[in-house]
């Protein structure tokens, strides 16, 4: 077991486990987020649960930004190693013709997803810890007596330049998702006669999601 | 057809290497294209200049000697097929056609499109063989029942030729493609059972070593590769070398 991670395909297995579990937190954020569209009262009491229960508080949270933290310079330190390993670059070099767009960019649509995990940490992260930990407010009521959740959430995309850089950002996840899922389960070595049916679902999951994200941005702005 | 050919040109391996202009008419379709490199250096050498180097042998696709990165595709645009059994007929008259050597760290240019390609011979030293006790009574290898998938699965890895398209044509320059292909040949039966474990870690920490890039699924390796080795050879030995590392 000694230097596992240490070698090429350990730091491959080691960035693919970060990356199911980035998509399964994605997929619980958009269950989460989607109830906003459907009921405020639904999405603002999971939002409360999420927001004080413990072990998410403690416990998922911390483990989520460890995931994050290690998917992004795993990510910097495999791209370094291979430029590495070509030092000197083709004078002509036709990419396209054996490879998609999205396999050969992700440290690209992983840098904009970087840009954009700090947005949306100054928009929403930040001002929930500092209201919660920093002020001791754990209620996550308004002075009127409602929950905030919905109403911040509602209130963010009011401005069209914030909905246009969120939308802008899960085109870029979804492009991301494209090649990533189904390359997290190669590098778990799933990819034989049994896993065929798994590379459709990659796509539904890396289409629909990010689309459902850019569906409940518009509808908040849409709906002031 | 008339032709301009841009030619990595290159005295050594210290030298620093520039693309060389050559004219060059009177193409057949029917040529192979190291028909037609032949007829450049014959032109070069009567004008007494240096010949082009590259590698070739057996010039029927099976050797894995030729190589070449052709208009920035391994092997050149044609698909299944080594630069030997690449065909002028692919390219147009009045074409300009870039030829470059195969770049990767760990496939040094010796001179104009020669690499050495030694680091996958040492790779295969780490453990691509398996040890059989030829003195005393061996047991015919049909003695032993092997699955027909899997023996069908042995051999389309075994087919693998060694070349090195798949490291020139990754943008990562892994050489994945290859080693899974090596350990799945072996992985799949039972004479490769015995020494499995070892064979991968061996072969894996040999890879890492000659300086190969890590793999990031792209596929440009399987679409490139001249004998259409699949890359569930490489989802297998991340299979095998997880559980080797569990084991050892």
């Amino acid at each position: 077991m000694s230097g596992i991670f240490n070698s090429s395909i350990g730091r491959k297995f080691a960035m693919a486990l970060s990356a199911f579990f980035l998509m399964i937190f994605l997929l619980q954020h958009f269950a989460i987020n989607i109830l906003s569209v459907f009921s405020e009262e639904a999405f603002n009491s999971a939002s409360h649960f999420m927001g004080t229960f413990w072990v998410v508080q403690y416990i998922f949270q911390p483990v989520l930004i460890f995931g994050v933290i290690f998917h992004f310079i795993m990510g910097f330190v495999l791209e370094i190693r291979n430029r590495n390993a070509r030092k000197i670059s083709y004078v002509k070099n036709n990419g396209g013709a054996n490879s998609t767009w999205m396999s050969r960019n992700m440290i690209w649509s992983g840098l904009t997803i970087l840009a954009f995990l700090v947005l949306h940490f100054i928009d929403f992260w930040i001002p929930e810890i500092s209201t919660k930990y920093f002020q001791g407010d754990m209620t996550g009521l308004l002075p009127d007596g409602n929950f905030r959740y919905y109403e911040e959430l509602h209130h963010k995309f009011e401005n069209p330049l914030r909905v246009a850089a969120y939308c802008l950002a899960f085109v870029f996840l979804s492009l991301h998702l494209l090649h990533g899922f189904n390359s997290a389960f190669q590098s778990v070595g799933a990819n034989n006669k049994y896993t065929k049916g798994l590379k459709g679902f990659g796509k539904a999951y890396a289409i629909l999601i990010p689309l459902g994200f850019v569906f409940i941005a518009l509808y908040h702005h849409f709906n002031h | 057809m008339n032709l301009t050919l841009k030619i990595w040109r290159q005295k050594n391996a210290n030298d620093k290497g520039k693309l060389v202009d050559y004219k060059i008419s009177d193409v057949s379709p029917d040529m192979s294209f190291l028909e037609m490199l032949d007829v450049l250096n014959e032109d070069l050498i009567n004008k007494g200049e240096d010949p082009v180097a590259f590698d070739h042998d057996c010039r029927e696709g099976i050797c894995g000697m030729c190589s070449l990165y052709i208009n920035g595709e391994a092997h050149g645009p044609d698909r299944g097929v080594t630069t030997c059994q690449l065909h002028m007929r692919m390219f147009k008259d009045g074409d300009t056609i870039f030829i470059e050597p195969f770049r990767a760290t760990a496939f040094p240019v010796i001179k104009d499109l020669v690499v050495d390609r030694s680091s996958f011979d040492r790779i295969q030293h780490a453990g691509g063989f398996i040890s059989v006790n030829t003195s005393g009574r061996p047991v015919d290898a049909n003695n032993i029942p092997v699955n027909k998938h899997d023996a069908d699965e042995a051999f389309e890895a075994a087919t693998c030729i060694g070349c090195g398209a798949c490291v020139a044509s990754c943008k990562n320059s892994s050489a994945m493609l290859f080693v899974g292909a090596k350990v799945s040949q072996f992985a799949l039966l039972p004479q490769g059972k015995v020494e499995a474990t070892e064979r991968v870690l061996n072969m894996v920490k040999q890879m890492d070593e000659e300086g190969f890039g890590n793999c990031t699924n792209t596929g440009a390796c399987e679409v490139e590769c001249p004998k259409g080795i699949s890359l569930e050879n490489i989802a297998r030995m991340n299979r095998e070398y997880l559980a080797a590392s569990l084991k050892g």
